[in-house]
């Protein structure tokens, strides 16, 4: 019997030069997957944990994750932001059970080891024994220091009222990472303006997190599956538009100025383009524009790998990818505004967030197509998909019409995959 | 949550309509005629679907947010024709409404609610499971939510949703 299969294959094989055909085994091997956690959600990257506005005044915490790992992000007294470990020094447990809350210190009830807000370890029950008939029973062996079993710390940035956090501490700085283009929108979006969360989505995705990274740096489909987005304008295969990408093309930025909607050559014939829909209730699309957006109408910012940042009108959000496993992950969308909103702002903000999430106009196939592509994945894979749209290069463009961002995504990750 | 009482100054004939509008609502969902669902709010009617999370941190953020009888009726159309998704049947087991408050016209009720999703070729699971917060209200074509709340314990959402829970 051959000791290779042709059908489940070990190794991803990439056909051709570059990364315009991808293998599916990239989406359904486990060992892959670890790598990825390792190179990308371990090492080397920013992971992106949660808002300031969450954690508003000392003491103030939120579970999260990095990757798989359980992490907690709170306000030091004095008011600096902390992101530790949610992992007891003493036997693992992840003692922190709540999501959010607010604490002067964390104490693991397994044994009441307790840790400053920063993880630092300040108290062990029975460190010095316990004293009976004049002898001193067990403790803590002599040489035992608190200093040694804090909690893991992470290194943290904070830009714009956006926290980031990483466990390697060699990690170049946060500005280095998202490089000056990236810096660009996301500075345009997080301008300095106090942020003020307007709630949660949470859905559970059955496919790898790759899949939605790639679903927002894919400008192609939007105006071919959301039936919205092409009918009324929004974003279409002839609307103005820039693809852009940082210098090693983890990330990227899709920037797009609404049309005016409507019939046009080629664009909207396709099936979803209804021209004769009409909503009952207009104000689904009561669209202001603000002053901040300088243009563009849209700017889709993915940030490799943890994040989207959504900017579609009036509604903005952050999306937090969270793998579990190679072949699913869990997607928490955090939609906010800002402190300046008018109250007639920020409902339209929660009006327009009916477009958005598991359950939204335009979003809730984005996660059922995903789906589906996971599952052929799993079946066959030593096949692959096809990514030329554009032609099988990685470089900006102007225009939509092309696939350019996935292939540079991939090109990164080959790059750190097979280092 | 502050635990109130059952109001008691209610009709049998009242209770009798409220049962029934839930009982009719819920077979309604299930049914895959997606255009019943709009009928049972008023034109200036509330539908929301909301984590249990953003509903007790004060969050206003909904899943679904709905204002008017018209955007339901959108909904319909998004689910028809514009919004592509794996086809599943749905099951709501509804429990018996448990009334507030009672006014000349208007009852305000909750009800707890499980829905199961079936897709084809795959077992049936527990989909989405809360508590309904209403506001009815009496109108000449019988009773109809002004108001309907979906609030949602379930932490995770399978995927996406898209039928009327």
């Amino acid at each position: 019997m051959s000791e290779t299969s042709t059908v489940f294959p070990r190794e991803a094989h990439w056909e051709g030069e570059g990364t315009h055909r991808i293998p599916f085994l990239v989406y359904t091997s486990e060992e892959l997957y670890k790598r990825e956690l390792e190179r990308f959600f371990y090492k080397d990257h920013w992971c992106y944990v949660g808002l300031e506005a969450e954690v508003p005044n000392p003491g103030d915490y939120k579970r999260t994750v990095v990757g798989e790992r359980s992490v907690i992000l709170v306000r030091d007294a004095d008011g600096s932001i902390k992101v530790v470990e949610n992992v007891c020094a003493h036997r693992g447990m992840r003692f922190c059970r709540e999501r959010n809350g607010n604490r002067k210190e964390f104490v693991c009830p397994y044994h009441q080891w307790s840790y400053t807000l920063k993880g630092d370890l300040q108290g062990v029950p029975f460190r010095r024994g316990v004293k009976q008939d004049g002898q001193v029973h067990g403790g803590m062996p002599a040489d035992f220091k608190t200093s040694d079993h804090g909690l893991t710390k992470l290194k943290v940035a904070t830009r714009g009222g956006v926290v980031f956090a990483s466990f390697d501490p060699d990690v170049e700085p946060l500005e280095d990472y998202l490089g000056p283009t990236i810096l660009g929108y996301f500075d345009r979006l997080f301008n300095g303006r106090k942020l003020k969360i307007l709630g949660y989505n949470r859905q559970r995705i059955p496919g790898n997190w790759k899949l939605m990274q790639e679903n927002i740096k894919d400008p192609y489909h939007p105006g071919l599956l959301h039936t919205w987005f092409v009918t009324f304008g929004l974003w279409r295969a002839d609307n103005k538009s820039q693809l852009r990408m940082d210098e090693r093309h983890r990330h990227a930025a899709m920037i797009s100025t609404r049309g005016s909607g409507g019939k046009a050559e080629q664009v909207t014939q396709v099936s979803s383009f209804k021209e004769s829909m009409q909503l009952h209730d207009p104000s689904f699309l009561d669209i202001v524009p603000e002053p901040w957006w300088g243009g563009p109408t849209a700017v889709m910012t993915t940030i490799f790998p943890s994040v989207i940042f959504q900017q579609q009108v009036n509604s903005v959000s952050t999306r937090h990818i969270q793998p579990n496993g190679h072949g699913s992950f869990d997607f928490v969308w955090t939609h906010f505004g800002f402190e300046d909103d008018s109250e007639e702002m920020t409902q339209r903000r929660l009006r327009q967030a009916n477009l958005f999430g598991p359950a939204g106009f335009v979003s809730a196939d984005d996660g059922e197509v995903i789906e589906f592509s996971q599952q052929a994945f799993e079946s066959k894979p030593f096949h692959r998909t096809v990514a030329e749209l554009g032609g099988r290069e990685v470089e900006n463009t102007e225009h939509m019409v092309t696939e350019t961002l996935i292939r540079g995504m991939y090109r990164y990750w080959r790059e750190v995959m097979e280092a | 949550m502050e635990v109130q009482a059952m109001a008691t100054n209610i009709h049998f004939e009242d209770w009798l309509a409220l049962t029934q509008l839930y009982s009719d609502y819920a077979s309604a969902v299930d049914s895959g005629n997606w255009d019943l669902w709009p009928e049972f709010f008023t034109d200036d009617c509330v539908y929301r679907l909301q984590p249990r999370e953003n509903h007790e941190r004060g969050f206003p953020l909904a899943t679904l947010s709905f204002t008017s009888k018209g955007m339901l009726r959108d909904r319909v159309y998004g689910i028809q024709e514009t919004l592509f998704h794996d086809p599943y049947y749905q099951r709501h087991v509804v429990g018996a409404p448990i009334v507030r408050r009672a006014e000349p016209g208007r009852f305000e009720c909750e009800a707890n609610y499980a829905v199961f999703r079936t897709k084809l070729s795959e077992p049936s699971t527990v989909f989405n499971v809360g508590r309904y917060f209403d506001v009815v209200a009496r109108t000449p074509d019988g009773l109809k939510f002004a108001r309907r709340e979906c609030i949602y314990d379930s932490e995770m959402i399978p995927n996406s949703i898209i039928y009327p829970i």
